[in-house]
């Protein structure tokens, strides 16, 4: 039998309806990819039997013919979302040998259409990362790594970007089908742009909230990453939904994404905005963006430049919105009811002691900021000024697609993946500057999808970004796949890991 | 508006009077089978920890839901203190670090309530009335309980009040005396048990009250205040004030200035104590939560909400006057409770409204005051009660006798016309009858018939002999006639 981890989500769907392998063979062949993938430092837990056990079921299911859509699929999961007696701990010490009794809403939905879990996949401790290296566990390693133009390639340790590193990396290094994910300034677009791999975030309000651990409540949302534009809509359908546990979730019927894949895009407006065009923007990712223009207008689409006057703002604004929200969300973890406990004197103590050593230094870092913003006599000058900021970046995208824009196409990130300790060591904002075309999507609530337009110079894969009207994923999957079939190939990396 | 200038309410200092400046904040648990975000119970007296969900025990992931009965509640409650309802109001957060507050903050209405300004309107006296502004309401999550006497180092932590919604309820500082705030108090208890919204229980902690307390002298500037928290029965919050207004005088009399703090009153000294300064006031970093939507309904709503709304104390007593033709004091006392006012119309319908009311009021409350009974587990029922005042009214029985019979009716029970019938208490009406009672007594006493001329007020004896000889059925006027005309008075 070929190598059942090369095949994309959807072959694997229909290897399986076609009976030309089983469920169990299929998830077999992944979970021994991930047991020789341990240098990666992907998986934070293996549930191994569990994805045997749901395959079983799969194949029973099937033979009774009663697949559902994602029938025997096996998925990671990033360790944000709640998972019924799997360890639960959102990569920080503070969660560790956390075993939540309640599965989240977005994997329950999964595990209903027929997925598989192989584990918990690492990230950025709380997702508050762009490298992975803020995780408790150990950063997530990329497949990737760096090619000199004489074919030379380099032993350094790439980044799979943050906050979902684990989640990019591991479907990239084909060790499993896709990943489910989350974005709260850029977490799945940007780890999907430096992974080679298609990544949405849906629109705010698109998938529930419920069970997934909270980082900024009025930005997360969780999304899937996979390695076709088809793979990706595929598991929106199935993770997507209304849910009277997120009272922030939106009850509008989930379309048949997939369906989308390939309709045309013949006279979609696509707008690229000059504000994004910065000062210092690399020549490869210029080029890069030029090229998906080129590839949207010979697939019929119509070019418009357009302004998003506020774009500039975005950046500090959401370091003023993301860490208050997070200071409050996760003043729950105090060592009362679960999670690390580090007695004291007295409660004070008890609070403190817990909370300096159950964090990372950057969400420490975070929750510092958002305390500040929100305190007495800063409130306004931060917290609401970033608010006001806000909709002004709401109204720049509402203009535009006032004005007939279907879509805006931009690069996801400034610049490709970088090495391991390479970046934001001596400088945090040097690492936050990653989620500049990113972090207005998230600011705006809107959909944005990220798909591989080529490898760079050294050999690394480049993200072109759409973004889209609110609740029109739809038109983000036409537009993704026209450039999938355009963009050159970059293929999978070699599994120098294994 | 008020009666400021009230010197009655002024307190005498060794610098001339002051006037106290009261305003209340009352947290009142509102009705509701689960809590304000969680489908937890809010049932009281459960098990520690019985009553908690994972929202409750905030869980990561875990998100709230707003309970829409409690919505509909604070509406209702806005409504019946004619008050201002906003169609839009938003949920913040208030955070904290403290164990029986498990996410780390509290989830309030800081800067849009759910209700604006309404009014209370207070009596003092059966002539004596004073409004008592609303500022507004708000709908915010109770905390869990912190036990320390479980152990000799640990403390422990029930959570299943954690998140049960109250309505805070805000009053201007309109109150200038301890007898208005418990008045004030009382009242607002009433209205929200009317409308069914908190059942007002103080000694479970359905109803608590902040009390802001500041003095000055009459027409200069509001004073600083101190915040007295939590205190937990009408008389306390009496008690709070006056023990706090002396004190503050006390410090000013003497030179001093009122340090605005949080206090705590303590009922067995019969002090304030400090709880903690506004230097070491926590800063709350209140702002919208953004797991939940701002609140959002249309006037329908609200109307729909007010249709359904009973009839409220102020316009019960008002019709209580106007259609039963009650005194003012009457109606009071008779619409105090809800159920107090539904047993007067059941027992007064169709019969004689004034005589019911006394019977009520006199009779049955005092009974039940004196057994510590509500009137709904009254052993006497509207009909029976209703049928003991109908053998007064047609003269079957006298007042006394039917004071006898209530008696009869309380302890055992059956319906008052047969027991007057089984028992041989009907009053005698046969003039006949007394006639020859009262002959025999003026026989047997020609002594003090002689006393009786000289000093009519002997009637009174000749009365109670004829009573006694007739077992008290005796028509009470018919032997007074009829001894005055034999005795020539």
């Amino acid at each position: 039998m070929s190598d059942l981890t090369r095949l994309t989500l959807a072959e694997a769907r229909d290897g399986l309806s076609a009976r030309k392998f089983s469920a169990v063979e299929l998830n077999q062949s992944f979970i021994d990819a991930v047991a020789r993938a341990n240098s990666l430092n992907v998986y934070l837990v293996e549930t191994p039997e569990k994805a045997l056990a749901q395959a079983k079921a799969s194949d029973e299911r099937i033979a009774r013919g009663e697949a559902g859509p994602l029938e025997g699929i096996p998925l990671g999961v990033k360790d944000l979302y709640a998972t019924e007696g799997v360890q639960t701990t959102a990569a920080s010490h503070i969660l560790e040998g956390f075993i939540p009794q309640y599965e989240s809403t977005v994997t329950a939905n999964l595990w209903r259409d027929g997925a598989t879990m192989l584990g918990k996949l690492n990230l950025d401790e709380f997702a508050m990362g762009s490298s992975n290296e803020t995780s408790y566990f150990g950063p997530a390693i990329s497949p990737w790594r760096r090619q000199g133009a004489d074919g030379k390639v380099s032993d350094a340790k790439i980044v799979p970007g943050g906050s979902s590193g684990g989640s990019a990396a591991a479907v990239a290094a084909r060790l499993c089908l896709g990943a489910t994910a989350t974005d709260t300034g850029g977490s799945i677009r940007q780890p999907a742009a430096f992974t080679g791999t298609v990544g949405i975030k849906p629109t705010y309000g698109r998938c529930s909230r419920f069970g997934i651990v909270a980082f900024a409540s009025s930005l997360d949302q969780a999304g899937p990453i996979a390695r076709t534009v088809r793979d990706t809509a595929i598991l929106l359908r199935s993770m997507a939904g209304h849910d009277p546990k997120d009272t922030t979730s939106v009850d509008a019927p989930v379309p048949d994404y997939e369906k989308s894949v390939g309709a045309s895009v013949k006279g979609k407006v696509i707008g690229i905005p000059k504000e994004y065009r910065l000062d210092g923007l690399s020549a490869e990712i210029a080029a890069l963006w030029d090229r998906g223009v080129e590839w949207l207008k010979a697939a019929g689409a119509e070019i418009r430049e357009i302004s998003l006057p506020h774009t500039r703002h975005a950046l500090p604004a959401y370091y003023i919105v993301a860490p208050a929200e997070a200071s409050s969300n996760l003043a729950r973890y105090d060592g009362v009811r679960y999670g690390l406990r580090k007695t004291g004197k007295d409660i004070v103590d008890l609070y403190e002691l817990t909370r300096a050593e159950g964090f990372g230094k950057e969400v420490r870092r975070r929750i510092m900021i958002g305390t500040y913003v929100l305190s007495a006599g800063y409130y306004d000058a931060y917290y609401l000024r970033a608010q006001k900021i806000r909709t002004l970046i709401k109204r720049d995208f509402d203009l535009a697609y006032q004005a007939g824009v279907d879509a805006i196409l931009t690069p996801a990130t400034p610049s490709p993946a970088f090495a391991l300790g390479e970046k934001g060591s001596a400088d945090p904002v040097e690492m936050y500057l990653n989620d500049v075309f990113t972090v207005t999507v998230n600011m705006a609530g809107l959909p944005g999808l990220v798909v591989p337009g080529g490898l760079s110079s050294d050999g690394l894969p480049l993200g072109l970004q759409l973004i889209g009207r609110p609740f029109e994923e739809e038109t983000l999957f036409a537009l993704g796949q026209a450039i999938e079939e355009a963009a050159p190939k970059i293929g999978l990396p070699e599994a120098w890991w294994a | 508006m008020n009666t400021h200038a009230n010197s009655s309410k002024l307190i005498p200092g060794a610098t001339g009077e002051w006037e106290v400046v009261i305003g209340l904040e009352i947290h009142a648990q509102v009705t509701s089978h689960s809590k304000l975000f969680s489908g937890a119970s809010t049932e009281f007296g459960g098990a520690p920890n019985s009553h908690v969900s994972l929202v409750d025990a905030a869980m990561p992931g875990m998100l709230p839901v707003i309970n829409e009965e409690c919505v509909r509640q604070a509406i209702r409650t806005g409504l019946a203190l004619k008050a201002q309802i906003n169609h839009r109001s938003v949920f913040d957060r208030k955070n904290y670090f403290y164990p029986d507050l498990p996410q780390g903050y509290q989830i309030s209405q800081y800067k849009h309530p759910i209700v604006g300004e309404g009014v209370v309107l207070v009596d003092l006296s059966p002539t004596e009335q004073i409004k008592v502004g609303i500022e507004r309401l708000h709908l915010e999550q109770d905390a869990g309980k912190s036990l320390h006497d479980l152990g000799a180092n640990d403390s422990h932590v029930d959570l299943n009040r954690s998140g049960v919604a109250l309505m805070e309820i805000v009053s201007k500082p309109d109150m200038r005396s301890a007898d208005e705030a418990k008045a004030y108090v009382t009242k607002l208890r009433t209205i929200l048990r009317y409308v069914g919204t908190c059942d007002g229980n103080m000694e479970q902690g359905s109803l608590r009250a902040d009390v802001n307390v500041s003095v000055r002298k009459p027409g200069a500037p509001f004073g600083t205040r101190c915040e007295i928290k939590n205190v937990n029965s009408i008389r306390f919050i009496g008690q709070a004030i006056d023990v706090e207004a002396r004190r503050q005088i006390g410090i000013l009399e003497d030179g001093g200035t009122i340090d605005q703090e949080t206090r705590l009153y303590d009922p067995n000294k019969g002090e304030t104590r400090s709880m903690r300064s506004k230097e070491e006031a926590h800063d709350y970093r209140y702002f919208p939560d953004p797991d939940l939507l701002p609140l959002e309904f249309d006037q329908a709503y609200v109307d729909e909400l007010a249709q359904h709304l009973p009839e409220l104390p102020d316009e019960k007593k008002a019709r209580f006057i106007s259609q039963y033709g009650l005194s003012p004091y009457d109606a009071g006392v008779l619409v105090l409770e809800r159920a107090s006012a539904d047993y007067f119309e059941a027992a007064a319908k169709g019969r004689d409204a004034k005589l019911v009311a006394n019977w009520v009021i006199n009779e049955l409350f005092g009974r039940l005051n004196k057994e510590g009974k509500s009137v709904e587990a009254s052993p006497v029922s509207a009909a029976q009660i209703g049928g003991i005042v109908d053998l007064i009214a047609s003269n079957v029985i006298s007042g006394k006798l039917a004071k006898d019979l209530f008696e009869i009716v309380w302890l055992e029970g059956g319906d008052p016309a047969q027991i007057v019938e089984a028992r041989g208490m009907k009053q005698v009406t046969d003039t006949g009858a007394i006639e020859a009672a009262v002959d025999e007594i003026i026989v047997r006493n020609p002594d003090k018939v002689e006393q009786a001329k000289a000093k009519p007020t002997m009637l009174g004896w000749f009365v109670g002999q004829v009573m006694k000889a007739t077992g008290g059925k005796a028509n009470p006027q018919a032997v007074n006639d009829l001894l005055k005309a034999k005795l020539g008075l």
